[in-house]
Formats: C-alpha cells, sequence, structure tokens
C-alpha cells in the first residue's frame, strides 16, 4: 500500500497567492487538507491551503530550459528599461 | 535532454555550486552529491522523530498544565521537523517508506544524542536549552545548503527551534530559583547533558570522514570543531546566568581570542554510542518500530475507505 504523494500550497494572508511549501504523503485528499494543516499551518501561517496530488503536475524540464525559456532571451524591448526616454519628460 | 548530453547538466551543477546557486530536485547532479543528501537528509528526519521519544517520556507528568502544553507543543513540532525534512528526501528520488525501512532494520543512524535517558524534570529544560541550542547551531548554517529543498525545510525548522530552546532555558532558570533542591537537580541536568551536547557536533575536524567533499558541495558550511566553538562560546555565559557549573576543568576565557577554551569531549562514548552501545539505544528504537506497526491498522483503514470512495465516485 503506497500512499500518494501530495505537494501543499498555502495562502499566507488574503491578497497573496498559494505558495509551494512542501509535501506530504496522505491516501485521500480530504486527509491530505487535515495533514497539511497539522504539519504546515500550526502556527497560523495560512487562510487557505490547495492540496495537488503530484503525479498531476505536467513540470517543464530542467534539461530543455535553454531551449524552452529561449524565446524570451532576445525580447529585451518587454523591459521598459530598453527605452531611452529624453531629458525633461516625466510621468513615462 | 540537452543537444549537450548529460555533461551540459554537470557544467551546469558546477556552475550553480560556484556561483553559490541553489540545487533543485529535476537539475543533473553527481551520484555523490545525491547519495550524501539522501544519507544526511533522512538521518537528520530519523532524529527528528526518535528525538520525540525521551521528551515525550515526561509530558504526563509536567509539573504544571503550561508546561504541559508547551512540552506538547514541542514534540508535535519534532514530528513536523521530521515530515518536512522525509519529504525533502523524497525529492532526491527515495520513497519514505524504504527510508523509514533503513532507520527500522537499524541501517541508517539518528543523532546519538537522544539515546541518553531523561531522568527528571530537569533534563527537560536540558534538552531545550542545550540539545535544541546544539542543533540550532548546526542547522542555522543549513538554511543556505545548496540543495533548495533541504535548505527551505532549514528554513521552517531554524524558525520553529527557537521558541524549543527558549522554553528549554526557561525551565532551568525557574528551577535555579527555586529550592536548593530544585536547583541541584538543574545542576545535576547540567553535568548529564553537557558532553553529549558537545558530541553533536561529530568527530574532530581532524577524524570527520565526510566533511571536506560536504563543504565543496556547499552540503555543509562551517566544519564540526567551528560550530562546537561556537556553541561553548554562546552556552557559557547562559550557564553563568542560571548560576550553573559548566562540568569541564579545563574551561577558560582567552580574552584575547574572544573565545572559550575548553576540554576535548570523550570521543571513545560518541562512537560507542554510535555504534549502538549508548543507554538508550535498543529501546529507542524498539518503541519506534512498535510505534509504526501498531499504527498499520490506521494506514490500512485510510486507504482501504478512500479507495471506496474513488469507487462510488467513478460510479456516480
Amino acid at each position: 500500500m503506497i500512499e500518494p504523494l501530495w505537494e501543499i500550497f498555502v495562502r499566507s494572508r488574503r491578497g497573496l497567492s498559494h505558495t509551494h511549501v512542501g509535501s506530504l504523503h496522505a491516501p485521500d485528499a480530504t486527509m491530505a487538507l487535515r495533514n497539511a494543516r497539522d504539519v504546515y499551518t500550526r502556527r497560523q501561517e495560512g487562510v487557505s491551503i490547495w492540496v495537488v496530488r503530484a503525479s498531476d503536475i505536467t513540470a517543464s524540464s530542467p534539461d530543455e530550459k535553454d531551449e524552452f525559456f529561449d524565446p524570451a532571451g532576445d525580447k529585451v524591448y518587454r523591459h521598459p528599461t530598453f527605452y531611452q526616454v529624453p531629458e525633461g519628460v516625466e510621468h513615462l | 535532454m540537452s543537444h549537450l548530453g548529460y555533461a551540459a547538466g554537470m557544467d551546469s551543477f558546477q556552475a550553480t555550486i560556484d556561483a553559490d546557486g541553489r540545487i533543485e530536485p529535476r537539475d543533473a547532479m553527481p551520484d555523490g552529491y545525491r547519495k550524501t543528501l539522501i544519507r544526511q537528509i533522512a538521518q537528520h528526519a530519523h532524529s527528528e522523530i526518535i528525538g520525540m521519544q525521551p521528551e515525550g517520556n515526561w509530558i504526563s507528568r509536567a509539573p504544571s498544565l503550561r508546561r504541559k502544553a508547551i512540552l506538547m507543543a514541542k514534540v508535535q513540532d519534532e514530528a513536523g521537523h521530521g515530515l518536512y525534512l522525509y519529504a525533502a528526501a523524497e525529492t532526491l528520488g527515495v520513497d519514505r517508506a524504504d527510508v523509514l525501512d533503513l532507520l527500522h532494520s537499524g541501517k541508517q543512524k539518528y543523532s546519538s544524542i537522544f539515546n541518553y535517558p531523561t531522568l527528571t524534570w530537569a533534563d527537560i529544560g536540558a534538552i531545550g536549552w542545550l540539545v535544541d541550542g546544539a542543533a540550532i547551531v548546526n542547522q542555522v548554517p543549513l538554511c543556505r545548503c545548496s540543495y533548495g529543498p533541504y535548505a527551505r525545510a532549514m528554513v521552517r525548522v531554524c524558525k520553529e527551534e527557537s521558541f524549543h530552546q527558549r522554553q528549554g532555558f526557561e525551565i532551568l532558570y525557574t528551577l535555579c530559583n527555586g529550592t536548593p533542591e530544585q536547583k541541584a537537580m538543574a545542576q545535576d541536568a547540567l553535568d548529564r547533558w553537557w558532553w553529549p551536547s558537545l558530541m553533536m557536533f561529530g568527530p574532530p575536524d581532524s577524524a570527520s570522514t565526510h566533511s571536506e567533499q560536504s563543504m565543496a558541495w556547499g552540503i555543509k558550511r562551517h566544519s564540526n570543531d567551528e560550530l562546537r566553538q561556537r556553541f561553548v562560546d554562546m552556552t557559557v555565559p547562559q550557564a553563568d546566568v542560571l548560576g550553573l557549573r559548566v562540568p569541564d576543568d579545563g574551561l577558560s576565557y582567552d580574552e584575547e581570542a574572544g573565545h572559550y577554551r575548553f576540554s576535548e569531549p570523550d570521543y571513545t562514548e560518541l562512537y560507542d554510542v554510535v555504534k549502538g552501545n549508548g543507554p538508550c539505544n535498543q529501546e529507542r528504537l524498539a518503541h519506534r518500530v512498535k510505534a509504526h506497526e501498531d499504527g498499520a491498522w490506521v494506514r490500512e483503514a485510510a486507504a482501504a475507505y478512500a479507495e471506496k470512495q474513488a469507487l462510488k465516485e467513478a460510479a456516480a
């Protein structure tokens, strides 16, 4: 009997997004939530928890990271710092 | 696979280490790095959960409801720390169940400090103050360990440990300001826990087998002797506040160096306890195995329930 692995995401307070905090084993989603509460929020670290089966996550491969993220590499014009602003121009 | 193959991954491993960057779970890494981390993180996790036993021993006999609630919270934290660490070990490709088997069969160790008994309530104070104090000195540099999941787990653990050390000091401070018998109990606890605490930093640098490679890989940041010195420098003035005597005739303050000079612990005792001959080795392991086996029905019931619910959902 192997308990599935769950990845745990906690929203630390309203207005912030859920952040990955770690993982744990549990037989089902309900137990995963309860265990996540006891393992990752013993000091009121969160107002909301997501649990996701680790096997349901598709991740980009670190081996391909150069090619995969290549397209953004030569597009510096996507950043405001790329542009020259003439002296004296404000609020731009 | 990158177009340059495996070697490109290895280059970027060394480049990442050299730039003091972090290695993440699916990055290419040398076999030795992976194995060293699995061993170290697993043994760290084992230490956390075996460490629940000496303190759990006093939950039902804590002297007040306040002390009892604090001690329960602390022991629960140790369980949590074990879980953070087992999760970190699993990111390296091992299964928690297999790692637990290695503990239960005695093939992997845990910190030798937990093979000493907790004879009096003052021992709970000494564990918090000295054992958790030494653990913090060991663990703070691990927050900058080159392996991301281990470093992140350590950040959480260190945040939580600081209350552990304070509650231990508070227990001893209360005893030291109580009756002469209570103060004697605190002194007795310091006498018994001082040397084992110094040994928590491992063998002296001259005899440490894993250190050099671990330093090169950014797993370890300071040598055993450096950390031991740091601990002594922190702790001796705290003993003065308690009005207790550190049981070392060779202890003196070196004004010029700004460090305490202290006697070398008897490392033959450390090696002997590691080998399994400490006062509580067998008891600790037997209790762990029994707790695991006694809990089997809970895991089986939870799995059966999950399976039944999944079938119901599929049929609906």
